[in-house]
């Protein structure tokens, strides 16, 4: 069972000036969450501290995994772009957490070719990045993401720069590839964090903190044209506006 | 025929021809005797009488220039790694490779001649101080700005500092270090030939020197056509070979 995330009095500065302190919130276990909020608010910041990227001396307070053992190498990133390095092929892309541990078998090769069938990439291993479209590059990236089989997914909108075909083909799949882990999302489409989570955050500013919005059960993906899924995806922009609107004091 | 569709070999050849032509009126036109400024023809001559001499020394030349380059990537890259590796290189080591810079290169030569003696050991050393700086300086540049998304990702893999430093951020660092290298084609012959001219018993900076004291005019451009075609042969192996290897930046 993939473990929950708590976050206790979280403080971040970046610089010297703080991004924001004492946030809580707690993310339950094997569920998909997705944090929306303004650009600049720190959604980043806090997602790469909790893949433990930030060093220990502008962070405060504590992130915890709900089964009480270290976050520590349970944690798979994807970012906003694909980071394929472009001097490996493909397969060799999905295997690069597997070759930066110097642990490449056979096994793993054949494991990273089912992966790559799994994104609709089977034919795909021996191409070198750049001959694939971006659609097909963010594929190889969770098929890298799978290939780490880590209990955490934490996601920093590795769809933004998709078209939009793209981007709902690729929503669909992570989604039913990433199905049981604990998924942290940045987002900034109200429709993508409606249509895949089970939990939608919003963080505002002023104080800056993470609130719980909605809470799903449905089964994801959802439908594009779900009368819910909608009528929130309304509420939620209005919310989003408004947090916007609020004049800085 | 349209101008810009010329083949790149045509305008070449048509640039040569013209500045030949241009010498050779000069030449005509001035009537400078043949042992202050020889025609073209002249030091071709030159060039085809004196082969055996002028081939020897190339030989010379060359074999310095490329075993300077070597020499000087290969220590501009180790240090180009060690400041990447650790930052006790970087505080200590940077200012000094810096501060180093201030001294002309040049002005060491008459002291390697001294210490390294007259044979090729100086020529090589000069030619790998030379490039030194500018393959540490690409490398070293390479090194740092790799790409952050790359490093995080390493990161979260739970790669260590070495096997980032190796299978990131050199791969990384390759086409900064390529452009490096291609500076360092072009400069190394510079280090090489000042070296002969401060004391040598052979290579093409050594007979230039020679017959340019005896007014062989012609023997000093013969030369000189030759050592600019070493550089050129030089610096087009290095980037043929960079491209072939750093495919992707293509």
């Amino acid at each position: 069972m993939s473990p929950g995330i708590s976050l206790h009095a979280i403080g971040l500065s970046y610089a010297g000036k703080p991004l924001f302190s004492q946030l809580n919130a707690h993310f339950k276990g094997a569920c998909w969450h997705s944090i929306l909020g303004r650009s600049g608010v720190g959604k980043s910041s806090l997602l790469q501290s909790i893949a433990g990227l930030l060093s220990g001396t502008a962070l405060a307070g504590n992130i915890n995994a709900s089964d009480g053992q270290s976050l520590h190498g349970r944690v798979a990133w994807m970012g906003q772009r694909d980071a394929l390095l472009p001097w490996l092929t493909v397969q060799q892309n999905v295997l690069l957490g597997v070759r930066l541990r110097k642990q490449v078998s056979a096994q793993h090769q054949e494991r990273a070719n089912a992966m790559l069938e799994r994104v609709g990439l089977g034919g795909k291993a021996q191409s070198m990045p750049e001959h694939l479209s971006g659609g097909q590059r963010q594929r190889v990236a969770l098929a890298r993401t799978l290939m780490e089989d880590k209990p955490v997914v934490l996601m920093d909108e590795p769809f933004s720069a998709l078209d939009a075909i793209t981007r709902l083909q690729l929503q669909d799949l992570a989604s039913t590839l990433l199905h049981g882990k604990t998924v942290l999302l940045i987002t900034h489409d109200p429709l993508e964090a409606l249509r895949l989570s089970g939990q939608v955050w919003v963080m505002t500013e002023r104080p800056v903190v993470l609130k719980m919005m909605f809470a799903i059960d449905t089964p994801a993906p959802r439908a594009l044209d779900d009368a819910q899924i909608l009528s929130w995806q309304g509420q939620l922009l209005a919310y989003l506006q408004k947090d916007q609107e609020t004049p800085a004091s | 025929m349209n101008i810009h569709k010329t083949s790149p070999g045509l305008r070449l050849l048509l640039i040569t021809a013209g500045l030949l032509a241009l010498w050779q009126a000069i030449v005509w036109l001035t009537n400078m005797p043949h042992f202050i400024l020889p025609g073209p023809f002249r030091v071709l001559r030159a060039l085809w009488e004196q082969r055996s001499l002028i081939g020897e020394h190339a030989l010379v030349t060359m074999a310095e220039i490329i075993m300077g380059m070597v020499l000087g990537c290969l220590l501009g890259f180790a240090s180009a790694m060690l400041l990447q590796w650790s930052r006790s290189f970087r505080v200590w080591l940077l200012p000094v490779l810096i501060v180093s810079q201030a001294i002309p290169v040049f002005a060491l030569a008459p002291i390697l001649m001294i210490w390294l003696g007259y044979g090729m050991a100086s020529k090589v050393v000069m030619a790998a101080l030379v490039i030194f700086f500018p393959v540490t300086s690409a490398c070293y540049d390479g090194l740092q700005r790799t790409s952050r998304d790359w490093l995080q990702l390493a990161q979260t893999m739970g790669a260590s500092h070495a096997q980032v430093l190796w299978q990131i951020r050199l791969p990384a660092a390759l086409p900064s270090l390529a452009s490096g290298l291609r500076v360092a084609a072009t400069v190394a012959p510079i280090g090489a030939v000042i070296g002969e001219w401060v004391g040598s018993s052979s290579g093409l900076g050594y007979l230039m020197l020679h017959a340019n004291a005896r007014m062989q005019v012609d023997t000093v451009f013969a030369s000189l056509i030759v050592l600019a075609s070493l550089s050129l042969l030089l610096y087009f192996s290095v980037d043929y070979v960079l491209r072939k290897l750093i495919f992707w930046t293509a």
